[in-house]
């Protein structure tokens, strides 16, 4: 990989930066060794402490697969729910009539404004009081309530920066051809604007996943992070090999799900480039990639 | 209705000032930690660029939960690292600011990373020219230009930061959150009242870093 930063290695350079990497090896290696030491200190690094996750299938079965059910629960039942809100949200942001287009602007605002943790808390103390859910569903109602009500403020700013990325003419054309302004939206701004937001949308995901872990360590949502309690206390106090499992698997999710978001990327692009055939290449559109410095 | 702040019960501004002093700290730790990992990840060094993706990609998809937890449960209670010691509190805010540096970092280095594809390759090139190495290049062309252009994603970086304070209080530092879990369930009446106050408080903290690193933004970008 050459770089416009620095100049192709000569020898002497060669040299140098193979002086740099045993000399930053030798840092990591060193952090590394201190990690490891203190974990064999105390135990952490014996065999029987990391074994189960590879012999004993129960580990899986009771612990970390039911956390992880409930995880993708939370995240599927959150984006099932925040996608139409936000949609809807940000349509209404985009109105021409004042009186819906200022409350749904400070609607979006002020949930994007709370942490969404706050959120959630406050979800739970209103379905504790206010409802007859019982105690074993409220963490789950919690967590959706929150992860809903930021992520719907966070996807209607998706859809309006969607909609008003589209080139002026789309709307106009549509006008012209005597379109009412919800068959506009429906038929002309929205599909386009969908395949824009896609990507951006994806990566939400990622955010509902990792933050559905918040329930877990302070609601009592028993999803995959809170699992590490049950597991450590059954499993002779583990602690350094479940987090790791744990981290291990929400990353593996997570990673998934930002793959899928730039191959989606990459394949709209491309969508583009051969529709670009037909149509004449929209002026301000095309994207200088080679302007750019670094290709990383 | 708001009857429960002159109780004299909860220390409000207390809680809301360690929030302030995380993000503060945090915020601190993640620009340098950022800015160093985003070098790492533009050097000329395999073995630095190797180091620098991984890290930002795994840090990146961890919960900050399960990064602020694993913080106190595996180094703390586990290997006994208490970072200097103190009360149960003391330890969980730098434990916090820890934590929360880690992960704000692979942002930030993703911010900067960015903002150096903004500077035309010229500028680069012009310094190599003038016979600039690659430390010189970086700190005296680019990141000056660079830095400038980012500042708006960096104000939002430092905005979720300052919510994702909270996430602290899942390891006992006494920040609002904490309080705010409390409130909740002693002040079932006010709920309301509570919920209000509370986000009040962090748009009062939010809302100004926007404004001002908004206006930051304007005045500082490069006219090209």
């Amino acid at each position: 990989m050459s770089s416009v930063l620095y100049d192709t290695p000569g020898p002497r350079a060669k040299r140098r930066n193979v002086v740099y990497t045993i000399g930053f090896l030798a840092v990591l290696g060193l952090a590394a060794w201190w990690m490891l030491s203190a974990m064999a200190d105390k135990n952490q690094l014996a065999v029987e402490k990391w074994s189960p996750f590879v012999t004993d299938s129960r580990v899986w079965t009771t612990y970390l697969l039911p956390g992880l059910t409930e995880t993708l629960k939370a995240a599927v039942l959150s984006i099932l729910i925040a996608l139409p809100l936000g949609a809807l949200l940000g349509i209404g942001r985009l109105s021409d009539h004042r009186w819906v287009r200022v409350p749904v602007g400070t609607v979006v605002e002020f949930f994007r404004a709370i942490p969404v943790l706050l959120l959630m808390m406050f979800a739970s103390g209103i379905y504790r009081e206010y409802t007859t859910i019982s105690s074993d569903f409220r963490p789950l109602y919690a967590v959706v309530t929150g992860l809903v009500l930021y992520n719907a403020s966070v996807i209607a700013e998706v859809v309006r920066a969607g909609v008003l990325s589209l080139p002026r003419g789309q709307g106009d054309a549509a006008e012209a051809l005597g379109m009412r302004k919800g068959q506009t939206m429906m038929y002309v701004l929205l599909p386009q604007a969908v395949t824009v937001m896609l990507p951006a949308l994806v990566s939400q995901l990622v955010v509902i996943v990792k933050d559905t872990a918040l329930g877990g360590a302070m609601l009592g949502f028993t999803e995959l992070l809170s699992q590490n309690r049950q597991i450590t206390a059954n499993y002779g106090a583990n602690t350094i090999a479940t987090f790791t499992v744990i981290a291990l698997i929400f990353i593996v999710i997570n990673a998934l799900l930002t793959h899928l978001a730039g191959r989606l990327e990459r394949r709209l692009r491309q969508g583009k480039k051969s529709a670009a055939v037909n149509i004449p290449a929209q002026p301000g559109a095309t994207e200088v990639k080679s302007d750019a410095i670094s290709g990383a | 209705m708001f009857d429960f702040l002159d109780s004299g019960q909860y220390d409000l501004l207390g809680a809301f000032w360690v929030t302030a002093k995380l993000a503060l700290y945090s915020a601190i730790g993640s620009l340098i930690w950022g800015t160093a990992l985003v070098g790492m990840r533009v050097s000329p060094v395999p073995a630095m660029r190797a180091f620098g993706t991984a890290y930002v990609n795994l840090v990146r998809n961890t919960p900050l939960t399960v990064v602020l937890v694993a913080c106190s449960f595996g180094l703390n209670q586990t290997l006994g690292i208490t970072l200097g010691g103190g009360s149960f509190e003391d330890i969980g805010f730098r434990l916090a600011v820890l934590g929360l540096s880690a992960y704000t970092g692979t942002f930030v280095c993703e911010a900067l990373r960015s903002g150096i594809n903004t500077v035309p390759p010229g500028q680069a090139e012009a310094a190599r020219a003038l016979g600039l190495n690659f430390t010189q290049v970086l700190t005296l062309v680019v990141f000056p230009q660079a830095f400038r252009a980012v500042v708006t994603p960096l104000a939002n970086v430092l905005i979720a930061l300052t919510k994702n304070t909270t996430v602290a209080s899942a390891i006992s530092a006494a920040e609002a959150a904490v309080l705010m879990k409390e409130m909740v369930e002693n002040e079932a009446d006010a709920l309301f009242a509570v919920f209000a106050v509370f986000a009040f408080g962090f748009i009062l903290l939010t809302l100004p870093t926007g404004l001002l690193l908004g206006w930051a933004a304007k005045r500082l970008a490069v006219k090209r």
